[in-house]
């Protein structure tokens, strides 16, 4: 086991450096950050001057090698926009991001499997084929155009919910909470369900499909020749085995919300890192992109690591496979 | 004439026992067919170039739907602030995101149709860069990596078409490579090879068309997948430029004047954008059913 987890370590290093690499290079391609920062009425020593106090006259190697000693140490470099370290606007937002990806986890997890396991069971009723149709119509609908659509029916027409902001928040270890006030909460229930809707399809649509493959296994029609209650089979023999894949697939659809808040974020002006990264593209702010991306390339490779570990403790196979 | 017919029942002898007794995917069907043939003639059958600004009057901006623009022409779907019919723009966006969406999946499979051979053929180290390859890709969402290109690269037709390909590639390649793989255990590669025909010819005439099958069946997924995505990162601004607005931007556009009651500007390519894909994804399910193994064995108990 620990030999399988030193390999596993030793190759998320080297996807972390890769994808350092990839992220440098590509701003080594994209321009020269000398001709970005300098004014029109620059001499030529001047923006020689500022090459050296950018390190950019240096060759490209020695250039990457201390744009990765920085970021050993923490340092991101400070934001054209904001003037101010890149970290601290990261860490700053990461909360409010986190919350609405973890409610719309809970949601989706929540009403996602026992939708689908219920329309596995019952594949040729009428109530399945209804959830079966409204989840195909959920996950082909863009996650932009349901925030739309929910922006228009509970916030413009019948004005329930508020569509824009974190609302009130309240501090718990020194972070900020909309989870924690009733008009946080308010705030969270239209981007946490706009998340929350691809989440429920997708869970709904595995659940059905990993209920029907199980369903005719051999040991599910000995359960019932030995004459188990419905419910007990349901329990012990259905649901831990489509749990297994489940549970595990969770920790990298916790990395997709993530990724998916971007959009969420930015159309409900919901103040995470989605939305920080989207106004930086846009306003050519290229230390806050760059930071984040090595730190949710970073994110994926830790989730990535904790997934195959947790692979290797359910699945006796792949520990021991050479 | 007569091979064209032939051709014609060899496709119908493909579809009928995909889509016999499935009226929603026959529908799904229809309605794509629809859209591609709405797509591929749209300079014609619009009632205007919505990019010709020589034709466009300002004066007809912002009217709803079924309004008489000024040169006595009715807007169906009514215009936008430029005075664009909407359902000429609709047209031209189908056009584009649908011409973005197939360029990056024909493009991104045949890529990783033919990395997945070569991974399977070759063996040894070129099979592990490309296999290490496909995990990196794998292990990250695809809106994300797209996001990233496009940050670093800038927008554009020709940008988000790359930034969708890096999506599409890798999973092909994997299924190709271990459809491949159990197809040369066969003996009819085996006889190829002694027969001592070139590498390259059993790879492109022997492997691929026995090997194609599983990832043809991915496809409708992708080019949903890329649809979606493409309307997403234009919407975000992220996608193609101005001048050539997809579906996802023209709902950019009108989001601004949702809030102000003139829904019609969103609300026509967004429903437009969301029936293309269901009509899709239908389709794409059906032929998945159609192709897995334990549903079809719970079909005949």
């Amino acid at each position: 086991m620990i030999t399988y987890i030193c390999k596993r370590l030793w190759q998320s290093c080297i996807l972390a450096v890769i994808m350092s690499l990839i992220v440098f290079l590509g701003m080594y391609v994209v321009g020269d950050p000398v001709e970005m920062l300098a004014d029109e009425d620059w001499t030529e020593q001047d923006k020689i001057e500022l090459a050296i106090e950018l390190g950019v006259d240096k060759p490209l190697h020695e250039q990457y090698f201390s744009f990765a000693s920085d970021i050993v140490k923490g340092d991101f470099g400070t934001s054209f926009v904001y003037n101010r370290p890149v970290l601290d606007l990261i860490t700053e937002r990461l909360p409010a991001t986190l919350e609405i990806a973890l409610l719309a986890m809970v949601i989706g997890l929540g009403i996602g499997i026992p939708l689908g396991i219920f329309s596995g069971i019952k594949s040729n009723s009428r109530a399945s084929k209804v959830i079966s149709f409204f989840t195909t119509v959920g996950y082909s609908t863009p996650n932009f155009w349901q925030a739309i659509i929910l922006i228009m029916v509970f916030a413009v027409f019948l004005q329930w919910l508020p569509a824009s902001g974190r609302g009130l928040t309240n501090s718990m270890f020194g972070i900020e909470w909309s989870l924690l006030s009733i008009d946080g909460i308010r705030h969270m229930v239209l981007p946490a369900v706009n998340l929350a809707i691809y989440k429920i399809c997708m869970q709904q649509r595995l659940a059905k499909s990993g209920t029907q493959e199980i369903l005719y296994q051999e040991y599910m029609v000995y359960a019932r020749a030995k004459g188990i209650s419905r419910s007990r089979i349901i329990r012990r023999h259905l649901l831990r085995n489509i749990l297994i894949p489940i549970v595990t697939i969770t920790g990298l659809e916790v990395g997709g919300l993530i990724a998916f808040s971007t959009v969420t974020e930015t159309i409900f002006s919901w103040p995470g890192i989605g939305k920080l990264l989207l106004d930086s593209i846009h306003m050519v702010d290229r230390p806050v992109v760059v930071a984040y991306l090595i730190l949710i390339t970073l994110m994926f490779v830790v989730i990535n690591f904790v997934v195959d570990i947790m692979y290797a403790f359910l699945d006796p196979r792949i520990r021991h496979q050479k | 004439m007569i091979k064209f017919k032939e051709k014609f029942s060899i496709l119908g002898e493909i579809l009928k026992p995909i889509f016999s007794g499935h009226p929603i995917a026959i529908a799904g069907l229809i309605g794509f067919i629809l859209f591609v043939f709405i797509a591929v003639f749209a300079p014609w059958i619009a009632p205007q170039n919505p990019y010709d600004l020589m034709i466009l009057d300002i004066m007809d901006g912002l009217l709803p739907p079924l309004s008489k623009l000024g040169n006595g022409t009715t807007a169906w779907l009514g215009t936008d602030a430029l005075g664009r019919d909407i359902l000429s723009t609709v047209m031209y966006g189908l056009r584009i995101s649908l011409f973005v969406a197939f360029m990056a999946v024909t493009i991104g499979t045949s890529i990783g149709v033919l990395l997945g051979l070569l991974a399977a053929l070759k063996g040894g180290w070129v099979e592990s860069v490309i296999m290490r390859a496909v995990d990196l890709k794998v292990s990250f969402p695809g809106i994300l990596l797209a996001l990233m290109m496009l940050a670093i690269f800038g927008t554009g037709v020709d940008k988000i078409i790359y930034a969708l390909i890096i999506g599409v590639w890798a999973s092909k390649a994997r299924l190709t490579r271990s459809s491949a793989l159990s197809e040369m255990k066969k003996e009819y590669i085996d006889a190829a090879e002694i027969s001592g025909i070139p590498r390259w010819r059993i790879m492109l005439h022997f492997l691929l068309p026995n090997s194609i099958a599983p990832v043809l069946v991915m496809v409708p997924m992708s080019l949903s997948g890329c649809i979606g995505a493409e309307a997403t990162l234009s919407f975000l601004g992220v996608g193609v430029p101005i001048t050539e607005p997809s579906l996802g931007l023209l709902i950019a556009n009108g989001n601004d004047y949702l809030l102000s009651g003139k829904w019609w500007i969103s609300i026509f390519p967004g429903t437009v954008l969301v029936l293309l894909v269901l009509c899709i994804n239908v389709v794409a399910d059906r032929i998945r059913e159609h192709n897995n193994p334990y549903l079809k064995s719970q079909d005949q108990q």
